[in-house]
């Protein structure tokens, strides 16, 4: 007859002021370095932040995070841990070290779970690390969280970009709210995508450079935040929110 | 206590369908419990009746369990869950995110870790009668 598990997730983040999903459909454009260090940007700044991996399968924030040995509390539902300022969920609490091997609905019936019993409490931002693809993560996140906005990433990359575009004009279609795009990994002058976005009606929240620095600071979210890559994204006009 | 989070899901959702019917009082509210999902029947039934509004103050809640039934999509063979052969923290995990089952059970005919989980998934409404 019904799920009752959805008909709670509203109740679970009404305490939560924005919840953002950090999204491209197409992977490796460094979606969860941008999540993850956005989240941290906020929580130094004195902002009430949430970090939720929403990359089941391949979930990579807990290596960003340098998160090891922490599981949620249990308290009339979970309560996320606290890590370096933020409350932070991801699956590997429950998976560990091994793969998650998950179909479609396998990942639709962890989200809606996830989202079920998870008590984040009050919180200015909620970041919501997305998985690649247009697929049932995303489809479900617009369909349960009605307040969802989406901040986009890509590469200068017209292959990235490719995906990008189709996953913005689905969601200008649907009528949710795109805050902006991050050009991250750029290498060389071009306008290419500026023009794009901003052809489009969105706004193109700035470029990150290419960081060779970056790899080493995973794991270390203080020399992450001092990374050309972290101090970059820290300056977007846009996050000083 | 995780019951408890599940518990305030069920009264959330009888309460909206009460709402949408609109029903004066509800009488009964059937609920199935998948067995792969190892709920504490006890907690969620006193769970529930802590979480009863004024419209469910007579409710009797049906609770029955269900077997957690699985499937190999490789090989075809079906077989059923249990808890006792597992060590207490994969039951555990599999208990707050049932979907972890493909992480650690794999068929026990040909080792896949590619099942389906035909029924005794997680918690489910299965009906609500109550008055107009």
């Amino acid at each position: 007859m019904a799920d009752p598990r959805i008909g709670i997730i509203e109740e679970r983040l009404k305490g939560v002021n924005n919840v953002i999903a950090v999204s491209s459909g197409k992977g490796g454009v460094g979606k969860s370095l941008i999540a993850s260090t956005l989240a941290l940007t906020l929580a130094r700044r004195d902002y009430k932040v949430g970090l939720f991996d929403l990359d089941f399968t391949s979930p990579s924030t807990h290596v960003i995070l340098g998160v090891e040995g922490l599981q949620p509390k249990e308290e009339k539902g979970i309560i996320p841990p606290q890590v370096h300022g933020l409350k932070y969920m991801s699956i590997v609490y429950y998976s560990g070290e091994y793969a998650s091997p998950l179909r479609g609905a396998d990942v639709s019936n962890a989200l809606i779970e996830l989202l079920a019993i998870t008590r984040w409490n009050n919180l200015d931002f909620l970041i919501i690390d997305m998985p690649p693809g247009i697929s049932d993560a995303t489809l479900d996140i617009i369909r349960l969280v009605k307040r969802i906005k989406f901040l986009m990433a890509t590469t200068p990359s017209r292959l990235a970009f490719e995906t990008v575009r189709k996953l913005i004009d689905l969601l200008s279609e649907l009528g949710i709210p795109i805050m902006g795009v991050v050009e991250n990994m750029k290498m060389k002058e071009s306008q290419f995508i500026q023009q794009q976005i901003e052809g489009r009606g969105i706004k193109f929240w700035g470029e990150i450079p290419f960081d060779h620095e970056l790899e080493e600071a995973i794991g270390d979210v203080n020399k992450l935040l001092a990374t050309q890559f972290g101090k970059k994204l820290g300056e977007i006009e846009k996050l000083k929110v | 206590m995780h019951e408890w989070a599940l518990a305030e899901a069920v009264i959330s959702t009888v309460s909206q369908i009460v709402e949408k019917e609109g029903l004066k009082e509800v009488a009964e509210v059937e609920i199935k419990v998948g067995e792969l999902q190892q709920i504490e029947r006890d907690i969620l039934e006193f769970a529930l009746s802590q979480l009863k509004t004024l419209k469910l103050k007579n409710v009797k809640f049906h609770i029955k369990t269900v077997k957690a039934e699985l499937k190999c999509r490789v090989c075809g063979h079906k077989w059923i869950f249990r808890k006792e052969k597992m060590n207490e923290e994969i039951a555990e995990a599999i208990h707050f995110v049932p979907e972890i089952a493909h992480t650690y059970i794999k068929c026990p005919k040909c080792g896949s870790p590619d099942f389906e989980i035909l029924k005794g998934r997680g918690i489910w409404l299965e009906s609500v009668r109550g008055l107009r």
